[in-house]
């Protein structure tokens, strides 16, 4: 499978990168390159192999249903939340308005 | 009950509905992190670094969500999937900090199962089964706010990471009815198992409805799927508002597109949302930050014991082992509260009694559907904040089965117990409204009233039978009341022969 | 004297108890050293000479009040930009965290200074961790202290972790931090003549490092020998409620039970490995390494790893994918970098268009290139055929290992196809970029621990390295064998000092 200058297109606006037509040109055989070469997978006989889930054994723990049981993940840290923002006003992030 | 049909400019068509249900697991904490659930807090008060997706953070799921999962599961009949696992659905949005919702896609937690909903209150035969497809785990999004600032939107996270149920039905619906029923019957079942508090009005329970239309017989239509519709009612006008559009739009000779419809209640219609141009393409994949949730047998079992009785198995328990009317054992299951409280109400007035359940279950059911519901009404209080306690009701209807209080002095009672919190016992005293079941008492009344109506006593005797209800009044009269009416009608029968 | 900065993990742990040095004194000399190289290595994104003082003079204060003191007590050392530091900015050398300052500790750094380490600074590194040549930070090339004979070309430090690397192997900090997602400590160790490890995945905390690559992503420390390494690695490692992935083991004293003496052991040697036009000098160390450990009393064994060829395309599907999501965070909205384009219509810029614009001013090329590959093999109609794909030949990865464990108890290999190249070299050509992880990526994929320990010299003077990869939990036998190599091997070789 090979792809296009559509495709590339369509790819970045899936993963919000806005890309000039320049930088989508320069892009297509790059990926076409990487593409061709991991398509050589296709070659190994996969049947009845499970796809691999956990690299290591190991069980998923549940945690107890408590709240900030651990302050780290824990709520009541708006400051900390905030404290980056771009747009931190009255306690929310500041978005460019959405209109739904 | 006759199949529910759009009648369109070309004859009849059919609507095939299916429910996606979101219901907000009761919990303390969110999903993947410890930050609280509760709900109206300040804006982003509720939020941990691990809700905003700040670099580096990492889920780690809350054993009570998976829990009430299953609970839900087995409560609905359904396959427990022992094996399931997180997937990522990716997409952008401003209300979805990691830019992904961890979600549940190829192995949900819950398989196949179904439920029964009753679709006429009086009709116990007017069932039909809905199956449901599955029932998975995700995060819910962050709130957008749009009215706060001229040119920006604000965000608040402190949804963002409550644990949600996706409940997600066959297309087995055919009319808002049905729709409408399965809605309920679902929030009653989730409230019976304590997986959701079903508040509608607060986002704990929504729906996304898909609609489409077919002639009678023929293969599905295209259907459209409106979102987050937060009421019975309201599902049941969208499915009646967007039948009857599709059916206009085809007959016109146009096409059900699909996508993505919101439905404003204050002009009762759906219209489209804007279509995100790839929305469509989620590239799910199993989250890399969290291994396969296994479940043992003992964790089933223990889900498995700590269900209630349910619905179904208590109306049916209702019925055949307490005696009531189908009716009666349909209204007092239909809320779990309701239940809860009838059942209070039941053993204390059966222990009051010194009696087994079954001999005055029917007395407590008909004084509460009718008397206190009736009563309740009239203050607009709902049963959850009634003035009156199980135990006083117990007591209330003790007073009346023992003969204490007759059934009318029972009603003032009541109106005093709702007025004044006072328990019965003392109403009674005070009010002075203890009936005599003296007989010497009742004699001595019944002898007075015969003697001063003597040619009344004539006339009864003469054949006019009719007269015996005056004798009873007037008997009432002198006894202020008091009488045991059931005393007064044995020794009035016995004294005229 | 032998100058402080001489020292590694062990003698200044050891110094400072025995009250030969101050840790003030340490933290001073490494500081100097650090600033001094600044500017002609670049292996440091920010420099926190008061945060590695600081963390020296409590050290010595608890000394001085005779409380006992921690497995790193008194070492100052650089930590890779990918961990979030509290209060200090952490941008995993991108522009899209240029001015981000966590609120937060990661659990492995948390770790460290808690056994008594102190922080030079922040290490420069692939943006992203993705990379193999410190080409693709935001904050410009890191540049190699080793050089070839008779050239002063600038080289690659290797990647991802390549100013852990540079400052390790230039003797500004006498051990750093790193991460490997696919080589990116063993590599870079291997290109500048240090030893660095990778545990097996869930033995270190995930929580609080930038995610390059979940499934993955494994930290572990770089430093000059195998000692120092095992130190390190055990005031790093433990489990972490906060990682679903963490493993729930105690963590063993590998320093205590270090030992040489592999009489009983065997060790494999992968056929597939040896490949076709392998680089001469590459071929003739692993050689030399297998006759080391024969003389370390181990038994030498062929064996098959049967999907080799397939772990290198199998993990620029896994890896992209996942990063793709991971990096799905960065959009403007919380944190980091926003770009507000100006506006095209009445309306003004919308969210859709803040988040292209931002993400396209902030991620680098390669990082674009990952996601734009990862969103591909995700997207509908491709995810099976890529995607599922690639996790089943990964099965068929780690099975191939579990096979060859049945009958070895570690693996020699080299760990990396050539030396050190040039920067600039390999920049053009992502492909050939990538094939320098050949090695390293099938024990990345397998979640296996492996380190590289330095083993000799190419023909133009550059560091090589020897890869160990050891059975799942097995850090012992890693550590053991590359302490047979590191003593046999007599490597002594350093950068002379040009900066």
């Amino acid at each position: 499978m090979s792809v296009d200058t559509a495709t590339v297109a369509r790819i970045a606006s899936l993963a919000r990168i806005k890309v000039t037509d320049e930088e989508i040109a320069a892009m297509v055989p790059e990926l076409n390159g990487i593409l061709a070469w991991v398509e050589q997978l296709g070659e190994v006989n996969v049947e009845g192999i499970a796809p691999m889930t956990a690299v290591i054994p190991n069980k998923q723990r549940l945690r107890d249903d408590v709240v900030g049981a651990d302050p780290l993940t824990g709520g009541n840290v708006r400051e900390k939340v905030l404290s980056n923002a771009p747009a931190g006003e009255h306690g929310f992030f500041g978005v460019p308005k959405v209109i739904e | 009950m006759s199949d529910y049909r759009i009648q369109g400019a070309t004859g009849e068509w059919e609507v095939v509905v299916g429910l996606e249900v979101h219901a907000q697991i009761s919990t303390q904490a969110k999903l993947f992190s410890g930050a609280a659930t509760a709900f109206g807090a300040e804006p982003n008060t509720q939020v941990s670094l691990v809700d905003a997706a700040m670099p580096g953070m990492l889920p780690v799921p809350n054993m009570e969500c998976i829990r009430q999962a299953v609970r839900t599961g087995i409560a609905i009949n359904a396959q427990i999937n022992k094996w399931s696992r997180f997937d990522r659905k990716n997409y952008f949005y401003a209300d979805l900090p990691q830019g992904y919702q961890i979600s549940q896609l190829y192995h949900p937690i819950v398989g196949e199962g179904a439920i029964e909903v009753q679709l006429d209150d009086k009709n116990p035969e007017s069932t039909k089964t809905i199956g449901i497809e599955r029932i998975h785990v995700e995060q819910d999004a962050g709130k957008l706010m749009h009215d706060q600032h001229p040119t920006m939107s604000y965000v608040d996270l402190n949804r963002s990471g409550v644990a949600l149920m996706e409940i997600v039905s066959r297309p087995d619906m055919r009319s808002p009815a049905e729709a409408g029923a399965y809605l309920a019957k679902l929030r009653t079942i989730l409230r019976y198992v304590g997986s959701c508090d079903g508040n509608m009005d607060q986002g704990s329970m929504r729906a996304d409805v898909n609609v489409s239309v077919r002639r009678p017989g023929e293969p599905f239509g295209t259907r459209t799927e409106t979102k987050n519709v937060n009421s019975v009612r309201f599902v049941m006008a969208v499915v009646e508002q967007e039948a009857k559009r599709q059916v206009a739009l085809i007959e016109d000779g146009g096409k059900v597109v699909q996508e993505t419809r919101l439905y404003d209640p204050d002009r009762n219609e759906t219209r489209s949302m804007r279509s995100k141009e790839d929305a469509h393409d989620y590239r799910y994949f199993p989250d890399p930050d969290l291994l396969p949730i296994e479940l043992d047998d003992a964790f089933l079992e223990e889900c498995r014991a700590s269900l209630p009785e349910l619905p179904d198995a208590k109306r049916h328990r209702y019925e055949t082992a307490l005696g009531l009317s189908a009716y009666n054992a349909g209204v007092l299951t239909a809320e779990v509260e309701t239940s809860r409280w009838f059942e209070a109400l039941l053993a204390a007035s059966a222990a009051k009694q010194g009696k087994p359940e079954g001999d005055v279950a029917k007395q407590a059911a008909n004084w509460l559907t009718s008397e206190l519901f009736g009563a309740l009404n009239k203050l607009g209080k709902s049963l959850a904040d009634s003035p009156v306690s199980p135990e006083a009701g117990g007591e209330l209807l003790a007073l009346v089965g023992k003969g204490t209080i007759s059934g009318s002095a029972a009603k003032q009672v009541l109106e005093k117990m709702l007025e004044t919190g006072d328990a019965p016992g003392v109403i009674v005293e005070r009010e002075g409204l203890t009936q005599t079941s003296d007989t010497g008492a009742i004699e001595a009344a019944v002898d007075a009233v015969l003697a001063a109506n003597a040619d009344k006593v004539e006339q009864y005797k003469g054949g006019k039978e009719a007269l015996f209800g005056f004798f009873v009044g007037q008997t009432m009269k002198a006894m202020q009341g008091k009488g045991n009416p059931q005393l007064v009608n044995e020794v009035l029968k016995a004294k005229l022969g | 004297m032998t100058q402080l900065t001489d020292l590694g993990v062990a003698a200044i742990r050891e110094g400072v108890a025995k009250g030969d040095f101050t840790a003030v004194e340490v933290a001073g000399a490494f500081n100097a050293a650090a600033a001094a190289a600044q500017d002609a290595l670049n292996a440091f994104i920010t420099l926190t000479p008061e945060k590695a003082l600081e963390a020296a003079a409590a050290v010595d204060a608890d000394r001085a009040a005779g409380k006992a003191l921690g497995k790193m007590a008194g070492v100052p050392i650089g930590m890779k930009d990918l961990f979030a530091t509290m209060g200090t900015k952490t941008t995993a050398a991108s522009n899209i965290l240029g001015n981000f300052v966590p609120p937060y500790e990661s659990t492995v750094s948390q770790k460290l200074w808690d056994a008594g380490a102190g922080m030079l600074g922040k290490l420069n590194l692939d943006q992203f961790a993705m990379g193999s040549s410190n080409e693709t930070s935001a904050f410009g090339n890191v540049i190699s202290p080793w050089r070839r004979e008779g050239s002063d070309a600038q080289l690659a430090p290797g990647g991802s972790s390549g100013g852990s690397s540079a400052a390790v192997s230039a003797r500004i900090a006498p051990a750093a931090t790193g991460t490997d997602t696919g080589g990116s400590i063993r590599q870079p160790a291997a290109f500048t003549g240090i030893s660095g490890i990778k545990p097996t995945y869930g033995r270190c905390s995930r929580w609080g490092i930038v995610a390059f690559a979940s499934s993955l992503d494994q930290a572990g420390p770089m430093a000059r020998d195998v000692r120092d390494c095992a130190i390190m690695l055990e005031a790093m490692a433990g489990f972490d409620p906060k990682d679903s992935t963490s493993l729930d083991m105690p963590v063993p004293e590998w320093e205590a039970n270090l030992n040489a003496d592999l009489r009983g052991k065997k060790v494999g040697i992968p056929r597939e490995y040896r490949m076709d036009g392998m680089d001469a000098d590459v071929a003739r160390v692993w050689d030399e390494g297998i006759a080391w450990l024969k003389d370390a009393g181990a038994e030498i064994v062929d064996i098959n790893l049967a999907h080799t060829k397939y772990a290198l395309p199998a993990y620029y599907i896994i890896a992209p994918a996942e990063a793709s999501s991971n990096l799905a965070r960065y959009d403007g909205v919380r944190y980091g970098l926003r770009d507000l384009p100006p506006k095209e219509s009445a309306k003004g810029a919308g969210l859709q268009d803040m988040y292209a614009a931002t993400r396209a001013a902030g991620f680098g090329a390669e990082v674009k290139r990952r996601i734009m590959i990862g969103t591909y093999v995700l997207s509908a109609g491709f995810y099976d055929a890529y995607y599922t794909q690639a996790q089943k030949v990964r099965t068929l990865i780690s099975r191939d290992f579990m096979d060859a464990f049945q009958t070895v108890d570690v693996i020699l290999a080299p760990t990396a196809p050539t030396a050190a190249f040039g920067l600039g070299e390999m920049v053009s050509d992502p492909l050939a970029m990538y094939l320098n992880d050949v090695f390293a990526v099938p024990a990345s994929l397998a979640g296996l621990p492996a380190m590289s320990v330095p083993a000799g010299l190419d023909r133009q003077g550059l560091p090589l390295g020897l890869q160990l990869i050891g059975r799942p939990f097995d850090e012992q036998g890693v550590l053991d064998a590359g302490l047979a190599i590191e003593r046999r091997a007599g490597f002594t070789a350093r950068p002379a000092k040009w900066w």
